[in-house]
């Protein structure tokens, strides 16, 4: 006797013959080989034990009265579902055609009367590994659906949690476009934006190493660390300094983040960027024929330690017209049916020659036109940014509610700032904290944070390390001078001091500045007459000046010119 | 995607060519190449010649590689860079961290 198929389940066979002594002997041999038998004496009989006893194998005489074998075998198989119930056929038919019949009715194998036991026996033990077997892929199959769903699932959650935070929230303005493709979000792509207090536009694109999960995990501590830090009023090193060291310590090794980051700022005309790992940015100038390309110059973000990053931006002059674009590496890496990159030559053509204000669109069709019908390789993610005059810029909305009156109500402090401070401390985020401790300044918050910032790099710049703005009314001279910003800086000696005044009288606010700065002053008087006397904006000369007479109602220089005192009035509630 | 490796005689340097993509598939692989060596080379040499395509999966291995063999004192260098290796290593500025031939 062939041994038992061992660790099986599949242990109990209906039996159905109309034909009792070929049934009874049926039913011997198959208890023999270890089955429990359970018997049907027609057709419908059959049906209804399958219902009833759920038999793990059927044993079927082709032809009873009533309904057939076919017929019940028919029926079993439309009503197993997923599961797999081995029916084997018995049949005094020997017709080819006949025998063909019984496996097209569904049955899985046929046997010949007179029965033989042995091969009756092998027939079954051979059905029943096959049941095994379908019942294993079977649970292996639900298992992976299940796991499947779950990951699924949580490639849902992750991606919801990193649009959220990774799709910026500030870029519905209409000097910015840009593009995010959900296969670029889910492949780790980031675009961050925010206006800091004086209203500068800062952006940042990263694209992390891996995807979906390991992806939004880093975004999350990114974001943060960006809009925090922007909303305060921190410089683009400092934001991309903390970015760096707060990836650094949540990512493993191996995993980082290419990011560029720049700020527009609206009021100086100027664009400072830091570029880690990501392809150029590009600058086209209005009515220039050549792209100036912000180039990668750094180590990726979350790779180096906090002591050996570098944080040294780079500083453009720009007017209004001017357009920035920035792109991950999907755009020069997009390739089309043949499998050819995009590249870099493709991107610069369109940048620098499509016209102006269809620029965006240009590249956008250019690589999409490019890479043809191909979608799954649309992993784009890119930026533009023209910039503006001042005036239409949005607003920030930072409108408090009128009655919030609280806070100190007059107060005065004085802060000063030595030349170990001076090198590498930007004193601006603290002042406004302080500052916006009472809730009446708030809604003059990027008012104040813009004089502040104006009042200090020109005590610092102008006054502690004595550098002349008139170096910046060419552009290789704008150059220059942040050169020599950087080296003056290096071993600066000096100080400078603030001295703040703020009150409020019934709705009465008033905020008091002066800052004073080591320095030996120089010739204000003729400074602000050529101030006064150029109409234009778009000279560098004296825009400092003309911006602090516009926010302040006064602004008084002091003897010999390395004092300052500006006062800024309104009334609380009218603003 | 293959990888070989060969330590030389006095197993002060580990040679590791890449064949093909350098991507994500090859991880394990990558990695196995050096974790699973008896000896401490002093130096690392990656050879690219072969090698096709890098990606940012694979700057991340070079980290790890970098990190295994002692960090900021680490001697790994990169050999034989097609053009397009080498633009994708000199954007991520790798020049600063490994020694780019």
């Amino acid at each position: 006797m062939n041994a038992k198929t061992p660790g099986s389940g599949a242990n109990r066979v209906l039996v159905a013959d109309d034909n009792a002594v070929d049934r009874k002997l049926l039913a011997t041999i198959v208890g023999r080989a270890g089955f429990e038998v359970i018997q049907a004496v027609d057709g419908n009989d059959a049906v209804e034990k399958f219902y009833a006893e759920k038999p793990d194998m059927v044993l079927l005489d082709a032809l009873m009265p009533g309904k057939d074998g076919f017929a019940v075998a028919e029926e079993i198989k439309a009503n197993s579902g997923d599961g797999f119930v081995p029916i084997i056929f018995l049949t005094s038919l020997t017709e080819a055609t006949e025998l063909a019949r019984c496996v097209d009715a569904g049955g899985d194998d046929f046997l010949s009367k007179p029965y033989n036991r042995v091969i009756l026996q092998a027939k079954l033990y051979a059905l029943q590994r096959m049941r095994d077997v379908h019942q294993t892929v079977q649970t292996q199959r639900d298992e992976i659906a299940k796991h499947h769903m779950q990951l699924v699932a949580d490639q849902e959650a992750a991606k919801a949690v990193f649009d959220n935070v990774a799709s910026a929230r500030n870029l519905e303005a209409p000097y910015i476009k840009y593009l995010l493709s959900p296969l670029a979000l889910f492949n780790g792509d980031v675009m961050l934006a925010a206006q800091n207090p004086a209203n500068n536009l800062y952006i940042m694109l990263g694209d992390f190493t891996g995807h979906g999960l390991a992806a939004a995990i880093g975004a999350m501590p990114l974001s943060d660390v960006f809009y925090g830090m922007t909303a305060k009023g921190f410089s683009l090193a400092e934001v991309v300094r903390e970015c760096n060291r707060k990836l650094g310590s949540v990512l493993p090794s191996g995993y980082f983040c290419c990011a560029a980051a720049l700020v527009v700022d609206f009021s100086r005309y100027t664009v400072e960027y830091w570029n880690g790992g990501l392809p150029s940015a590009y600058l086209r100038k209005l009515g220039n024929s050549e792209l100036t390309p912000l180039a990668s110059k750094h180590l990726p973000l979350g790779i180096l330690p906090h002591d050996q990053f570098k944080d040294d931006t780079l500083i453009h002059e720009v007017s209004p017209g001017d357009r920035l674009f920035m792109a991950t590496d999907g755009v020069i890496e997009a390739r089309n049916s043949q499998g050819e990159y995009f590249g870099a030559e493709r991107l610069e053509s369109l940048v620098v020659n499509s016209p102006a204000e269809s620029l965006f669109g240009s590249v956008r069709n250019g690589v999409y036109d490019f890479i043809g019908a191909h979608e799954s390789d649309d992993d784009i993610t890119m930026v533009e940014i023209t910039v503006v005059a001042e005036e239409q810029l949005q607003a920030v909305n930072l409108q408090d509610s009128l009655d919030e009156l609280g806070g100190p109500k007059d107060w005065k402090f004085s802060y000063e700032l030595g030349p170990s401070s001076l090198k590498d401390f930007n004193p601006l985020p603290l002042l406004q904290q302080v500052l916006m401790g009472a809730p009446y300044l708030r809604v003059r918050a990027s008012a104040i944070y813009t004089v502040l910032a104006e009042l200090y790099s020109n005590a610092l710049e102008h006054g502690v390390l004595g550098l002349r703005s008139e170096l910046k009314s060419s552009a290789e001279g704008f150059a220059q001078y942040y050169q020599a910003r950087a080296k003056a800086l290096d071993q600066v000696s000096g100080s400078v001091r603030f001295e703040v005044e703020g009150s409020i009288q019934e709705t009465q606010v008033e905020l008091r500045i002066r800052v004073k700065d080591s320095g030996k002053g120089f010739d204000y008087e003729s400074y602000l007459e050529r101030a006064r006397s150029s109409e234009t904006t778009a000279g560098y000369h004296g825009r400092g000046v003309r911006l602090l007479w516009d926010l302040c109602e006064t602004v008084e220089f002091r003897d010999p010119g390395n004092e300052v005192e500006v006062t800024m009035q309104w009334e609380h509630g009218y603003e | 995607m293959t990888i070989r490796t060969e330590l030389d005689q006095d197993a002060q340097k580990l040679t590791i060519a890449i064949h093909g993509r350098f991507d994500f598939s090859a991880h394990k692989d990558f990695r196995d190449s050096y974790e699973g060596l008896d000896a401490r080379p002093h130096k690392y040499s990656i050879d690219m010649r072969e090698a096709v395509y890098i990606d940012s999966s694979a700057l991340g291995m070079l980290l790890l590689l970098r990190d295994h063999a002692g960090g900021d004192n680490a001697d790994v260098e990169i050999v034989n860079c097609n053009a397009d290796v080498k633009k994708i290593l000199t954007i991520s500025n790798f020049d600063q961290l490994f020694t780019i031939h």
